[in-house]
């Protein structure tokens, strides 16, 4: 067991990073603007796609196709922002949740209609490398390491950059950042984008080393939900942090029992948690 | 009772009486199969509605006690051998009991804390049946065949399930009336509207919330057990379908949230919507884009639903519609 214990630690935490940045993308949008992004599953699909796409019929390599996959989900994000998440912006919950379900739909809808449901895979490998009684898919690695990037990128972009200011200054007060001059309906169709981009490319990453469905989104949606939650609503680099626990568990959970019982320990901790510590497990308690 | 002579509950009762008695006379098993999916959303959208109309707390798991009900009524058949109707009110009682004890916990989340814990809870009861071996697993439960024998045989079993669910619909129509115009109903209404004050002005509102939340769960969880006696067969993908959760929200959201009428029409309308998508050959691959660009329509256009875009249009309907 403990030599098996391993191997599926480093697995897991590897899988970890790419959840990481997954629902990162949700966190960025529920912090800005208090939005749950049920279209989040079907992004995460069409990036996936997106990959396999220019893999198949550009002849692109899949990490290069990555900056593509990154550049439309930032527009379809600030097209789904624009049509259906601006006008219900300060209506209730509901409104927003079932708005970004509407998309989701849509985005399913077509999907399924252009790829069926039966499952894909981008035929690439990077081969593996072996360190003593580890074993890693290099194309593993690679996701880890473009994770870690993504996340750098983002944080530089957040602190360093005018519109990331502008972003955290909307997330922070809205009507205060309006009255100094920040063009908030842009700055809120940006973040989404910038939401729905981070999706993408998790989705992306994903589609190098699993074969996918277009429904595959729809897991990771749920996974993301329990790790925005981990790392607290609204932090976005506490999503890293829970991505790195759930990758963690999901590695290490099998070892002991069957690989079957993980999703329920995933949920009994998402709920146990929500009603514990809502802001996470690094937020500040209320 | 004088709510009797108000034409607010019994235009609703009407409605599901007409739709209910018109495959019995004309004794069409075609016709009697769309009316049954069809009550049974519209079922399953009122209960719905008793916590998402009138508490306002958006419940995005509620498919939960639908499954889990049906699971609890199912193994007593299969296994148990327990007649239909005690199956249906265990099935019920469990999905109560499971709200009972759930809604001291999570109704103290707020807004969409709520609904992400729902779906948490409905994905953790998912897995857990998934390994759960008295309930069979991944493959489910399935009926002897020989069981509807007690019934008359499996023809005559769906007449009788047909029926059972049209008269649970109408007593859950009086129960929403009823819940609505009472004191607890108004206690939940100011819930809706302003939690905080609601509890300054003397509202109980864990109370209350947990009391809308138990009975907007024990109907669900005897539809469940019809719904899967009449199938045969129960599996866990199909009794915990996340999507079908979400497509009860979107009936409440049609018809018009917070009233009696709205789920009646919202219900029928989607299923109804949903049969023509389904049949037209221009819709058919991509039904589910053109029922997602609808929804979005209604939430960005018309997000008070039909019955509340009628009152507010024509004030004369208001004593009619509720």
């Amino acid at each position: 067991m403990a030599e098996m214990l391993l191997p599926s630690l480093v697995d897991g935490l590897l899988l970890g990073f790419v959840f990481g940045i997954a629902a990162m993308g949700l966190s960025l949008i529920w912090g800005v603007m208090n939005v749950i992004n049920l279209s989040h599953g079907p992004i995460i699909a069409l990036g996936m796609f997106g990959v396999y796409l220019s893999f198949t019929h550009l002849g692109l390599n899949p990490y290069l196709a990555l900056i593509l996959v990154a550049i439309g989900g930032l527009l379809v994000g600030v097209l789904i922002y624009a049509v259906a998440v601006h006008r219900v912006l300060n209506a209730p919950h509901l409104s927003t949740l079932l708005a970004t379900f509407a998309v989701n739909m849509i985005i399913i809808g077509l999907g399924t209609a252009a790829f069926t449901v039966s499952p894909y895979n981008v035929d690439f490998t990077l081969g593996s490398l072996t360190l003593g009684p580890i074993r890693v898919p290099l194309s593993r690695l690679a996701a880890a390491l473009a994770a870690l990037m993504v996340t750098g990128v983002l944080y530089l972009f957040l602190n360093r950059s005018r519109p990331g200011k502008y972003i955290r200054a909307v997330a922070n007060n809205r009507a205060a950042a309006e009255l100094m001059g920040i063009p908030s309906a842009r700055v809120l169709a940006l973040s989404f984008g910038l939401g729905t981009m981070l999706a993408a490319i998790a989705g992306g990453l994903i589609a190098t080393f699993f074969p996918f469905t277009i429904l595959s989104g729809g897991g990771y949606e749920l996974r993301s939900f329990v790790i925005v939650v981990l790392g607290g609503l609204g932090n976005p680099l506490g999503a890293l942090f829970g991505g790195l626990i759930l990758g963690t568990l999901e590695g290490v959970i099998p070892v002991f029992t069957v690989t079957t019982w993980v999703p329920v320990f995933e949920f009994v901790l998402f709920v146990l948690l929500l009603l514990v510590r809502p802001t996470g497990l690094f937020g500040r308690r209320r | 009772m004088n709510a009797w002579r108000k034409p607010g509950l019994w235009l609703p009762l009407v409605l599901v009486l007409a739709a209910g008695a018109w495959p019995m006379i004309t004794g069409r098993e075609a016709t009697r199969e769309v009316i049954f999916t069809a009550l049974m959303s519209v079922a399953l959208a009122s209960s719905l509605n008793i916590l998402l109309g009138y508490t306002g707390y958006v419940s995005f798991g509620h498919i939960v006690f639908f499954g889990l009900g049906a699971y609890v009524g199912f193994y007593m058949m299969s296994a148990l051998n327990m007649p239909l109707p005690v199956a249906a009110l265990a099935g019920g009682l469990s999905a109560g009991l499971l709200a009972f004890l759930l809604g001291k916990a999570i109704l103290r989340l707020r807004g969409a804390y709520f609904a992400l814990a729902t779906i948490g809870v409905n994905e953790a009861a998912r897995a857990f049946v998934n390994n759960f071996h008295p309930f069979g697993g991944p493959i489910g439960m399935r009926l002897n065949f020989r069981f509807y024998d007690a019934y008359g045989g499996a023809a005559t079993a769906l007449w009788t399930t047909f029926a059972i669910l049209v008269g649970l619909t109408l007593v859950l129509l009086v129960v929403s009336y009823l819940v609505k115009y009472s004191k607890f109903g108004l206690s939940l209404l100011a819930i809706r509207e302003n939690e905080d004050a609601a509890q300054v002005m003397g509202v109980v509102a864990p109370n209350a919330k947990t009391w809308a939340y138990v009975i907007s769960a024990i109907f669900p969880g005897i539809i469940g057990v019809l719904f899967f006696f009449k199938n045969g067969n129960i599996e866990p993908t199909d009794a915990f379908r996340l999507h079908l959760s979400i497509e009860t929200i979107v009936m409440v959201m049609l018809g018009g949230q917070g009233t009696v009428l709205g789920p009646i029409l919202g219900g029928a309308g989607y299923q109804r919507l949903r049969g023509t998508l389904l049949v037209t050959p221009l819709f058919k691959d991509i039904q589910l884009t053109v029922a997602g660009i609808l929804l979005l329509a209604i939430i960005l256009f018309v997000p008070a639903g039909i019955v509340g875009w009628l009152r507010g249009r024509f004030p004369m309907l208001r004593r009619v519609l509720e």
